[in-house]
């Protein structure tokens, strides 16, 4: 079967590479300015008195490199590489693509350097100003073209179910980010967002949840679906479900945004829908995970002697306990308790470190050797350190915020006999002190895993030999 | 609450995109022969062939 000689037939893998660079870069950096955080909570000192070195300000630094750089990177980097591979074609627009990469990180270093300079709309994981969601938007529509043009010339008539993903990623994140973002600049780096009120809190958390749940969960999910098969060298558990798996949390996802408003000024009934949807959502995260996961059925021994498939199996893990336990924080009983502690940060981290971090590292792992023509990582004992370290930090970072915030709620809501507060407020910032600390150890370990991991890449990269790999002729049975 | 009279018509409208796209790929064939079209993917220039089809894949590099 020969294959075509012009260099069209190769895959554009540049973009793929720079991204996958990029991401362990930026989970260094995002992951640094986390524990420097976290050890601010433990030591206000190292505020030092500095305003561009206060929580206040790193803290948006932080949630942004994590989630827009070193996620987003990845996102990038592997939706690129899916696309080209389950599609048998190179990408559409190449040099789109190369935009695409330098307008990220254009946008990155905009963030670096404008939020510690104050410079933010004050809604979260949308901080930043106006002109750099121009740019971040501009960037998108571009990233689209070049996903949805690859589709739409693909030499294979099935759409592959992680494309299905990246796919709702793309469209559903361009959405959320034009309608939050609508602001009326007063100023080149100030504006005024273009709801107020209540209004805007229900326009920002219907962002901020679809934010988590296609940002977070849908394009990691379409990795989850080509790189777990891939790795195990086996086909999905149940293909079938894993369609069933995308229509459902796709037509479920969007109303839950109103649980992140319990008790406020937002009507009772929009609450109450949040919930509902909320709790309706548990049934195709899981039996999502329950597909990942039974795709090593028969073969889990592969679990013991492959660390790669230990991320990407333990990060599905987490990603079951994290969307067991937000259905249940989002019971208004439950939310009572929990909202505005700790425990919500112990949330978002299992499934931010747990899910979305090891999946990545693990999807990382395989994809980085493939892209400077090797098969294996430079150290295979490095990835297996790497996985230990990682889930020993997690384990001990969420542990210590869900003590954290349970104690936190029942202190806060403890009462005497005649009515008033049992603690200060300080009595509780003063009981938290010890789970901060172990907090910030088990950040400081997270981060130490990612040390190893960008070790492990530069030797990777500096032995490898970066050549175009052929667009292989796919029997004609799949052909378009 | 004026801006559930946004909201919801947008979720609506998109839920209305969702089930138009997902009626496409329905009559499109999309998923008529999931369980091959799952092995197919194993397919790559990185790997090598153990999908379902008997032709052979050419050499990686």
């Amino acid at each position: 079967m020969p294959l075509n000689p012009t260099p069209a037939s190769t895959f554009h893998d540049n973009t793929v590479r720079l991204f996958a660079y990029a991401a362990v870069l930026w989970g260094i950096v995002g992951m640094l300015v986390g524990v420097l955080i976290a050890a601010q909570l433990t030591w206000p000192e190292l505020n030092f008195g500095i305003p561009w070195l206060s929580y206040g300000r790193l803290r948006p630094l932080h949630t942004n490199a994590v989630i827009f750089a070193f996620g987003g990177c990845t996102l990038f980097a592997t939706s690129f590489h899916v696309v080209q591979r389950t599609c048998q074609v190179p990408l559409f627009a190449p040099k789109l693509a190369e935009f695409v990469f330098w307008g990220w990180q254009a946008v990155i270093v905009a963030a670096a350097i404008s939020l510690p300079l104050g410079y933010t709309q004050g809604k979260e994981y949308a901080e930043l100003e106006w002109p750099i969601d121009i740019l971040i938007a501009v960037v998108w529509v571009c990233y689209a073209i070049v996903f949805f043009g690859t589709i739409g010339v693909r030499k294979v008539r099935h759409i592959y179910v992680a494309n299905w993903f990246f796919g709702a990623f793309i469209l559903t994140v361009a959405l959320l980010h034009i309608v939050n973002s609508a602001a009326i600049p007063a100023g080149w780096m100030k504006s005024y967002s273009a709801y107020a009120g209540v209004q805007d809190a229900m326009v920002q958390w219907w962002y901020g949840h679809n934010a988590v749940g296609f940002f977070l969960t849908a394009g990691f999910l379409g990795m989850m679906y080509y790189y777990i098969p891939k790795q195990a060298q086996r086909p999905i558990y149940s293909y079938r479900l894993s369609i069933v798996h995308f229509w459902a949390l796709i037509f479920t996802y969007m109303w839950a945004g109103p649980h992140h408003l319990h008790y406020t000024a937002l009507p009772d009934w929009a609450q109450s829908i949040g919930m509902l949807f909320s709790l309706v959502l548990l049934a195709p995260s899981w039996g999502g995970m329950i597909n990942g996961m039974m795709t090593l059925s028969g073969a889990w021994h592969k679990l013991r002697d492959d660390p790669i498939l230990k991320f990407l199996i333990v990060s599905l893990s987490f990603y079951g306990m994290s969307t067991f336990e937000g259905p249940m924080m989002s019971i208004k009983t439950v939310n009572a308790l929990s909202h505005y502690t700790d425990w919500t940060i112990g949330h978002v981290h299992s499934g931010a470190l747990g899910w979305v971090g090891l999946i990545s590292m693990g999807c990382l792992y395989h994809l980085i050797p493939r892209m400077v023509g090797r098969t294996q990582m430079h150290s295979v004992r490095a990835i297996e350190l790497h996985f230990w370290v990682a889930t020993l930090g997690i384990v001990l970072y969420i542990a210590a915020m869900w003590i954290a915030g349970v104690m936190q709620g029942l202190m806060w809501r403890a009462v005497n006999a005649d009515g008033t507060l049992v603690y200060s407020f300080v009595e509780s910032v003063k009981a938290t002190w010890p789970f901060y600390f172990i907090r910030f150890v088990g950040g400081v370990l997270y981060l130490g895993g990612m040390a190893i991991m960008a070790w492990n890449v530069v030797m990777t990269a500096r032995s490898g030999r970066v050549a175009p790999i052929p667009v292989p002729v796919m029997p004609s049975a799949a052909r378009a | 609450m004026d801006i559930l009279y946004l909201l919801i018509p947008l979720s609506v409208f998109a839920m209305f995109g969702v089930l138009g796209i997902f009626a496409w790929a329905l009559h499109a064939g999309q998923f008529d022969d999931l369980e091959r079209e799952g092995a197919r993917a194993l397919f790559d220039p990185e790997q090598g062939s153990i999908g379902t089809s008997t032709e052979k894949l050419p050499p990686c590099h």
